[in-house]
């Protein structure tokens, strides 16, 4: 029996585990299947972490070690190299690793923070064999940074992710060329910073509206046919451009992983592919809470962090039962604005909404409304899928409402 | 002339405006903070980069390091080709100077290794 168990030792885990301690509960334990805390920073070397949470720019595992170290000083217990194998809706975490064996943990409360994971290039159906040479941005970059191999000397990068453009820029570095990057939408979904200081930097061209329609060679990557797509996304006839080239990389988007929350019966959003929560980052399943990307992917580390806070501190409520529903507010969307998380509030309390939308758009209104009333608004001139955004709904506008639906205009 | 650049300071990517003469920067506008300024400055007369990559350790592990300070954009690659000839004595701890002087910075280690 455990007070706290919680499921991934990244970015989320730890600081679930750090809030949950600060709120005053001891009996913590975090299950990470790698062989080290921190999760995916270890391998994200480059640098722009940390900036809203501490103020100066770090590296990933800088970043991850603000965490870690604490970790270790306040002694809370996490268990290394230690698969998950299922949750249960009674909160029985069943978990395997070479010491231990297959051993089960019945919990009072468990966080969920296993991360995302890479879409694959089997997701796409991009003609061709299946020849070497065609990986994941995020294995490239564990393969660069982590164990020294570079994969290949003439890259092509399809989707402009800020994975594909970190790594643009590093395999660039490392002295291989990058072609191409490709993005299929007419805009990038990578931060405009990684744009300038990944691609312009380097002379990379980003082709947007272009894709993959084709991977040639049979042992090895020996070239790509690209080609513009039109508005419904389809290849253009005509357009087809062959590119020479030994390596791809996939930055093609990134799935929560939520195999571990459906074997707990966890409802999941068709939107975000993570959980549905309310303001404390608790799932439909009483006691089990979700955080960091497991949740809804995260463009900044920083919010994944405070996102972990809230959920780390409402397990500690729920523990020492102060957790009644006080009311039933469910959030909604307009289309343009594609979710919220939360997506339920039931309680009176001040509560930061995220959303994302579902296209670029200048100059808009995010209006917060119920029925006719309007509970908030806030002016951006700029939004983009790429770039989670936030309103900070005060417990007063929560006073008698009964839906609140999250709309974006243009003016 | 005119220059448009995107910020790189951090997330927000503002779009800043550079009005030139010469070299001479008349006015900065589109940004949001004092920083943003300061890097337009530095982007239309010395534009510099903070350079993260990985040097070989004794042991032939890598260690992820970053220049301390931002270096001059042009001499990354030159950077490059100075970190691939060090070897960095292990053990390191965050912050560790692994070489004392590249282009005005140094550089440091950004991982604990054992």
């Amino acid at each position: 029996m455990k007070d706290l168990v919680i499921i991934g030792g990244g970015p989320a885990g730890m600081s679930a585990a750090i809030a949950a301690y600060e709120s005053g509960l001891r009996d913590i334990l975090i299950l990470e299947r790698d062989e080290h805390l921190g999760g995916i920073l270890q391998q994200c070397i480059h640098n722009g972490f940390g900036l809203h949470k501490f103020g100066e720019e770090l590296t990933g595992p800088e970043y991850a070690w603000k965490y870690e170290k604490k970790i270790i000083d306040l002694g809370i217990e996490y268990k290394l190299n230690t698969m998950v194998l299922s949750v249960s809706e009674n909160k029985v975490v069943t978990a395997t690793n070479s010491t231990d064996g297959i051993f089960q943990i019945k919990a009072k409360a468990i966080i969920l923070a296993m991360g995302c994971r890479e879409r694959s290039k089997g997701a796409l159906n991009i003609a061709g064999s299946r020849p070497a040479g065609i990986f994941s941005a995020g294995t490239a970059q564990k393969y660069v940074n982590m164990k020294g191999y570079l994969p290949g000397k003439n890259i092509v990068i399809l989707g402009s992710g800020d994975i594909g453009l970190i790594m643009a820029r590093r395999m660039t570095l490392e002295g291989a060329k990058v072609h191409a990057v490709c993005e299929l939408m007419p805009y990038s979904g990578g931060l405009a910073r990684n744009i300038e200081q990944c691609l312009n930097d380097f002379g990379i061209p980003l082709k947007l509206s272009h894709t993959i329609i084709q991977i040639h060679g049979k042992d090895r990557v020996e070239g790509v046919t690209i080609a513009e797509v039109d508005g419904n996304r389809k290849p253009i006839p005509g357009t087809e451009e062959y590119i020479a080239c030994d390596t791809i990389l996939f930055s093609v988007g990134l799935i929560p992983e939520n195999e571990l929350s459906q074997s707990a019966n966890v409802s999941l959003s068709r939107i975000t592919n993570g959980a549905v929560v309310d303001q404390d980052r608790q799932t439909s399943v009483e006691g089990v809470f979700a955080c960091g990307n497991v949740l809804h992917v995260h463009d900044l580390v920083d919010y994944v962090s405070d996102e972990a806070e809230i959920a780390g501190k409402a397990a500690v409520e729920y523990i020492n039962k102060n957790t009644d529903a006080e009311l039933q507010i469910v959030l909604k969307t307009d289309g343009k604005i594609r979710y919220t998380v939360p997506q339920v509030i039931t309680k009176k309390k001040d509560v930061a909404v995220y959303f994302r939308v579902s296209n670029i758009y200048k100059n808009v209104v995010i209006k917060v409304t119920d029925g006719d009333k309007l509970i908030l608004s806030k002016k951006k001139i700029k939004v983009a899928p790429g770039e989670m955004e936030s309103v900070a709904l005060k417990k007063e506008m929560l006073e008698n409402v009964k839906e609140l639906c999250f709309s974006l205009e243009e003016v | 002339m005119e220059r448009k650049l995107t910020c790189i300071i951090c997330p927000l990517g503002c779009e800043l405006t550079v009005q030139l003469e010469d070299k001479e920067i008349l006015d900065i506008s589109g940004h949001t903070c004092p920083r943003g300024k300061a890097y337009a400055e530095a982007e239309c007369t010395a534009p510099t980069r903070t350079l993260t990559t990985t040097v070989r350790c004794s042991d032939g592990s890598l260690v992820p390091v970053k220049t301390q300070t931002p270096i001059p954009k042009e001499k990354m690659s030159e950077c490059m080709e100075i970190l691939n000839g060090v070897t960095a004595a292990l053990p390191l701890a965050i912050g560790d100077v692994i070489v004392e002087d590249v282009f005005g910075s140094k550089v440091v280690a950004t991982q604990n290794k054992p």
